[in-house]
């Protein structure tokens, strides 16, 4: 099933990487554009419910970008956002719909919160963490599981199932938090917090997790992977018509299971790295709903892992400044949700519109 | 354990069975109707927060819950008409706008109950009851299904009104050509985009009207995100019911039971986590679709928009 052309259209065309300098400044100006009109209709609604918008967007940027404790706050952001993002442009370049990453990156959250606390106890720190976004990864892609069979031998909708999985998923973390992994020693429904020496280690003399790394060399290997070997030409195949690649003897049921593990395994790890680099623990109902913001992030970059970085960080920039900028002008957090969500609409437009333009050039 | 099976206790929990499955009834078949034209409405759940909060304004400041469903459809329609605009029109990717929708609104609506109300949740009192003469005398299930306000029984109406629209009516043969093969319709000399158009500000409208209802009715007030994920069970069900309203009401319902089962064990004072009871709904479906797994009829044109003359 193909719910849209535009991921198979641009799924095939693999050639982002020779993109010239002009391009490039082509691209910085389509963003840069979209997001100034973005704060503008942005701060009108700012004006209407009588906060200064000026001052709004100076926080903005002085905490998300400009201060130095600010800008190490949203580079740790962005890490589970790059695992999150990697996921679903396997999944999406391969013509399937993980709807359900929410769940999955819960999931691998609370099973890293739980065993990364034990698993230091009993062996040295680097082999403890390893163990523990291992178990995040395997019980996310065990998660994906019944998706995965359903879509690949019942041909059963995977925007259905990965939905129902994920109402089930963020559920079940919350059952695991409350009843199996709780930490006796608080009166928190949480599970055991791990020491702040054995989380991820900060790079250089920042506050910056080292996940950060580990994010963007996930992406990266994915967008290789995607582009130039064998395998990935294969998914994109699958995604760009799944009856042509039966026909031409490509094992889709198997690379259907390949692409949903692969891609609720990363967003397992999301979950890891951003419990073992940043939160220590997991309390219940937390439910960050990164997932759902990275989805239209992953479309405007085109499911080029490139460009999703950029995204990813634009994203973090505005929800670490969104949010001290709320704090500190009494307007509450959720004017993150709405500021993200016109940028996200702008540039979808301005995507569309330039779009046709250079369509008419041609033509 | 006694005090589980008594009347009184069967008939609480289907009452507020009805009442939860009312929103998700609303939100599933407007969701149905963009799925008939081909437009995926992932942005429903946005739809059913600005019902939800113009629907509560409305009744708040009117003192007329009927005003107040009318605000609450309007908001969702207003919604529906920037999806209408940017996904059927112009025609961006339904799954990005959705989300942002979503996304936009459940920020928007939180943001203007702050400044509006700031910390307090001002209540409306409770909505008045239908009741239906001798139905409603039925042990157990006469309190339970027949002394409602007039809105659940209209809404309970409208499923065989579209039943009627799609089986009967050229609009719902028209709705259906546009999500299966809108070149066809677009031949036949009608307006995919109109179309298409009229089912996006329908499904708004509906969802809107559920989130009034939600806001109203089943809570009496408005908090933030007070629509906690219906608007995303309302496109399971739409999914699941394959194009027929009559199953978009006994899923409601199915989930509703389970909805209404997690506060009335709380109620006879059982122990379980609510957790593990709001997994039921989700879990009987995954269940129903491993045994079954039938494959899922969707239009063949769902979330393609049309464009004359492209291909």
């Amino acid at each position: 099933m193909s719910i849209d052309t535009a991921p198979t259209a641009s799924a095939l065309d693999a050639t982002s990487g020779a993109a010239t300098r002009r391009d490039i400044l082509h691209r910085l100006l389509m963003t840069l554009g979209p997001i100034l009109a973005a704060l503008v209709i942005a701060g009108c609604i700012l004006l209407a419910v009588g906060v200064d918008p000026l001052a709004y967007y100076g926080y903005v940027l002085e905490k998300g970008l400009f201060s130095p404790l600010g800008i190490q706050q949203t580079l740790t952001r962005m890490a589970p956002l790059l695992f999150l993002a990697a996921g679903l442009i396997v999944a999406f370049r391969a013509g399937m719909w993980n709807l359900g990453g929410d769940g999955q990156f819960l999931l691998g959250a609370v099973t890293a919160a739980a065993s990364a606390p034990v698993f230091v106890q009993i062996m040295p720190a680097w082999l403890a963490l390893f163990c523990a976004f291992l178990i995040a990864m395997v019980v996310a892609m065990i998660w994906s599981l019944v998706p995965a069979l359903l879509r690949a031998y019942q041909g059963v909708n995977e925007i259905i199932t990965t939905l129902m999985m994920t109402f089930l998923g963020t559920s079940l973390a919350n059952v695991l938090v409350k009843l199996v992994f709780r930490d006796p020693s608080t009166t928190v429904p949480q599970t055991r917090t791990l020491p702040v020496e054995d989380r991820l280690p900060r790079l250089f003399e920042t506050t910056i997790t080292s996940g950060l790394l580990l994010g963007l060399a996930a992406i990266i290997i994915v967008h290789l992977v995607m582009t130039r070997t064998a395998f990935g030409l294969k998914l994109r195949i699958v995604g760009a018509n799944p009856r042509a690649a039966v026909h031409s003897g490509l094992g889709v049921p198997g690379l259907t299971i390949a692409v949903f593990a692969i891609s609720a395994g990363l967003a397992g790890l999301a979950g890891a790295v951003d419990i073992i680099g940043v939160q220590g623990n997991v309390r219940a109902d937390w439910n960050p709903a990164y997932g759902l913001a990275v989805i239209p992030a992953v479309f405007l970059a085109r499911m080029n892992g490139f460009a999703a970085i950029g995204f990813v960080f634009l994203l973090s920039v505005l929800s670490i400044g969104g949010e001290s900028a709320a704090r500190r002008l009494g307007v509450p957090n959720h004017f993150t949700l709405v500021l993200v969500s016109i940028v996200l609409i702008v540039l979808a437009l301005a995507e569309y519109f330039d779009h046709r333009y250079n369509q008419s050039r041609k033509a | 354990m006694t005090g589980l099976f008594s009347e009184v206790f069967l008939s609480a929990l289907l009452f507020g069975a009805v009442t939860a499955a009312i929103p998700l009834l609303l939100a599933g078949l407007g969701e149905q109707m963009s799925e008939k034209a081909g437009v995926l409405n992932i942005g429903i759940e946005g739809m059913m927060l600005a019902g939800a909060y113009l629907g509560f304004v409305g009744a708040f400041y009117s003192g007329s819950l009927w005003l107040g469903f009318l605000t609450g459809a309007a908001g969702g329609a207003a919604v529906a008409s920037i999806m209408a605009l940017l996904c059927v029109r112009i025609g961006l990717n339904q799954i990005v706008i959705g989300i942002a929708l979503t996304l936009g609104l459940e920020g928007l609506t939180a943001l203007l109950h702050h400044f509006q109300f700031s910390r307090s949740y001002p209540r409306l009192p409770a909505a008045d009851a239908t009741v239906i003469p001798l139905l409603s005398d039925i042990p157990v299930i006469g309190p339970a299904f027949f002394k409602h306000h007039l809105i659940v029984y209209l809404a309970v109406a409208l499923v065989f009104g579209m039943s009627y629209l799609y089986r009967r009516t050229q609009l719902g043969l028209n709705l259906q050509a546009a999500g299966d093969k809108p070149a066809a319709l677009d031949v036949a000399g009608i307006d995919v985009i109109r179309t298409r158009t009229i089912a996006v500000l329908t499904t708004g409208a509906l969802a809107g009207l559920g989130g009034a209802y939600l806001a109203n009715v089943g809570a009496g007030l408005f908090i933030p995100f007070i629509t906690n994920g219906a608007g995303f069970l309302g496109i399971v069900l739409a999914m699941l019911a394959r194009g027929r309203p009559i199953w978009v009401l006994f899923g409601a319902l199915l989930f509703g039971v389970c909805l209404s089962l997690t506060t009335a064990m709380q109620v006879a004072g059982i122990n379980i986590p609510t957790d593990v009871i709001q997994m039921l709904p989700f879990l009987a479906v995954m269940i129903m679709l491993v045994l079954f797994g039938r494959r899922a009829s969707l239009p063949a044109a769902l979330g393609i928009p049309y464009e004359r003359g492209a291909r």
